[in-house]
């Protein structure tokens, strides 16, 4: 199996203070080396911090894992600089098909706005993403990865934690004053601190495979309930690249998993769903059942959680590594704050707020996806069926047809870090919003607005330039961009997205998220804001 | 919206007649189907969440 890809090695090295028998305090150190612990390491050390990462493994995802990458991650990718060769790579697409029984019932749409930088979703192997994060990370000083690196032991103290790493070389000691733990769903992190992951578990069991085949099936999401090929489940086929297609099969809670692995039963499954003769490859094969937990706080003391140690989401929809990677982006710039000295410790308990927030909303999501596709009673298996059979003559029906919502950022709707406005304004940009994308033209070249805004707190001013550069609030900085003086808004669609009129000021976080919004630029309330936005 | 739970139907007993009518000929399955189909069109038909959540409790269903 695995032809399409070569598994790098990554090479154990004992580090210098296991090997000079020392005990030494690190900034960060982030435990897994997964797309989310990963991305932390990107964002960290991009933010100019130490940062370490321990893993246990020395190679990336086996099998292609996560595939679906949404427009939001793919954004934040784009900041970290590696989002160009992801989108390159994989399979950008947009058209979804819902099939129920013979029968096309449903067909939608991810992307009816245009203008965005970064596709609506892509399909990329998590090889691949891993792959090439890994590399723009070997390009920063600031980010050690230490494979076969493994964490048995954690201690907290008042200002940091000890941790007890185990290496081909033994066990030894680290302190950190900051842990992230981004160790997946089944997180021994998790374990060691005695936090509490709860939620509902689902009994079912679905097949996955990776099939490599030249067939000439568009680029597009296809779900099937209860098809021909496989009475009384449902199956998703996906493409990616490299002519890897991923087929999902729903197994149901009776299946034997070290059964239905085998080459021999996946092969006719696939070959049913085909319905042809052509050739066809198996790459990977998987089992898997799923729950919808989180984790009850997103800190526990100087631990930090992110991706799917905080919080595990089904797989329908694309929420588990795209609500990961913008746990990251929450956090990366507030941590840096602290560590700088530049904002009170208290920041650091909104990044539970915001991305519990969110977490909630995920489960929401994925749960209500759960329920459509994998119903739990004969009545409610009779409702799904009845929205699929009248789904394909009345229009009214389409919109409850669930097959997994595609996960959108949730706006960090009354944060404490946001100022409430005191100005009208239309749109969706309001304070805790994700900043919408436009085109714009800098210096007579095409460029994108999110890539202007970068990292750092902007001021995005419309109309006459301030006499000003940038607004401070102690050691935060917000850099002042004006619309039509730094760049020119070419098709108007910053001002239409924006709402942006003459005087209009918004500022935004170095996540990108909006933080307050007026209608006249008055330096003392941005930097009030900056103050809130950083939780003095 | 208030749901409306006084008597609204014209010709009561021609309406129950045709309701029963209509699943006669059916198997419980083919009939359940139906009902669940008929749900739907009706609640869209209503739209209005809060008369909805209101048919729901009035008719014996757990809300919380």
């Amino acid at each position: 199996m695995l032809k399409t890809y070569a598994y790098p090695k990554f090479s154990y090295c004992q580090s210098a203070e296991q090997r000079e028998g020392r005990v030494a305090r690190h900034p960060i150190v982030v435990v897994g080396a997964g797309p989310i612990g990963l991305t932390a390491a990107l964002e960290f050390g991009r933010r100019g911090l130490r940062t370490i990462v321990l893993d246990d493994n020395d190679t990336v995802s086996v099998g292609s894992r996560a595939v679906c990458y949404a427009r939001r991650p793919l954004e934040i990718w784009d900041r970290l600089g590696c989002a160009e060769r992801m989108v390159e790579k994989g399979v950008s697409w947009k058209v979804g098909k819902v099939f129920f029984h013979d029968d096309l019932r449903y067909q939608f749409d991810l992307a009816p706005e245009a203008e965005h930088k970064m596709p609506a979703m892509i399909n990329l192997q998590q090889y691949y993403l891993e792959e090439y994060i890994i590399e723009a990370c070997k390009a920063l000083p600031a980010v050690d990865l230490r494979w076969k690196h493994k964490l048995v032991g954690l201690r907290q103290e008042a200002d940091h934690a000890v941790l007890t790493v185990e290496t081909p070389d033994g066990a030894f000691e680290m302190e950190a004053e900051w842990v992230v733990a981004c160790d997946g769903a089944n997180s021994a992190t998790r374990e060691m601190v005695g936090a509490k992951f709860s939620g509902q578990f689902f009994q079912d069991r679905f097949l996955i495979a990776d099939v490599v085949m030249k067939a000439d099936f568009p680029a597009e999401r296809w779900f099937w309930f209860d098809p021909p090929f496989h009475r009384g489940q449902s199956a998703l086929l996906h493409k990616q690249a490299d002519d890897v297609w991923r087929i999902d099969f729903q197994l149901g809670w009776d299946a034997d998993p070290d059964e239905e692995k085998k080459p021999e039963k996946v092969i006719p499954r696939v070959r049913a769903m085909l319905g042809d003769s052509r050739e066809f490859d198996l790459e990977w094969v998987s089992i898997y059942q799923f729950a919808c937990r989180r984790i009850d706080d997103f800190r526990h003391g100087r631990v930090l959680f992110a991706g799917d140690a905080a919080h595990q989401v089904s797989p329908f929809g694309a929420r588990g590594a795209n609500t990961g990677v913008q746990d990251i982006d929450n956090l990366g710039w507030k941590l840096k704050l602290i560590l700088d000295g530049a904002a009170p410790l208290a920041l650091i308990d909104s990044y539970n707020a915001e991305r519990a927030f969110a977490a909630d909303d995920n489960l929401l999501a994925s749960t209500r996806s759960t329920d459509f596709i994998t119903p739990k009673s004969a009545m409610s298996r009779r409702f799904r069926d009845a929205v699929l059979e009248l789904a394909g003559e009345y229009p009214f029906a389409r919109p409850l047809v669930n097959s997994g919502r595609l996960s959108t950022p949730t706006p960090y709707v009354g944060s404490s870090l946001n100022t409430p406005d005191e100005d009208a304004f239309a749109g969706a940009m309001a304070p805790g919003a994700n900043c919408a994308d436009a085109p714009i033209l800098v210096e007579g070249r095409n460029e994108w607005l999110l890539n202007r805004l970068g990292g750092g707190f902007v001021a995005l001013a419309f109309g006459e330039a301030p006499a000003i550069s940038c607004v401070n609030w102690g050691g935060v900085a917000a850099r002042i961009l004006v619309v039509g003086a730094d760049f020119q808004d070419v098709k108007g669609l910053v001002g239409e997205r924006y709402d942006g009129r003459p005087g209009t000021v918004y500022l935004i976080r170095p996540d990108q998220y909006v933080a307050a919004r007026w209608r006249g630029f008055d330096a003392a309330k941005i930097e009030r804001a900056i103050a809130r936005a950083c939780a003095a | 919206m208030q749901l409306t739970l006084s008597p609204n139907i014209a010709d009561p007993d021609g309406f129950y007649q045709q309701l029963i009518d209509s699943q006669r000929e059916m198997s419980e399955a083919e009939a359940e189907l139906m009902n669940c189909k008929l749900i739907l069109i009706l609640a869209n038909h209503i739209g209005d969440r809060e008369a909805l959540r209101q048919a729901l409790a009035a008719a014996g269903g757990k809300i919380d």
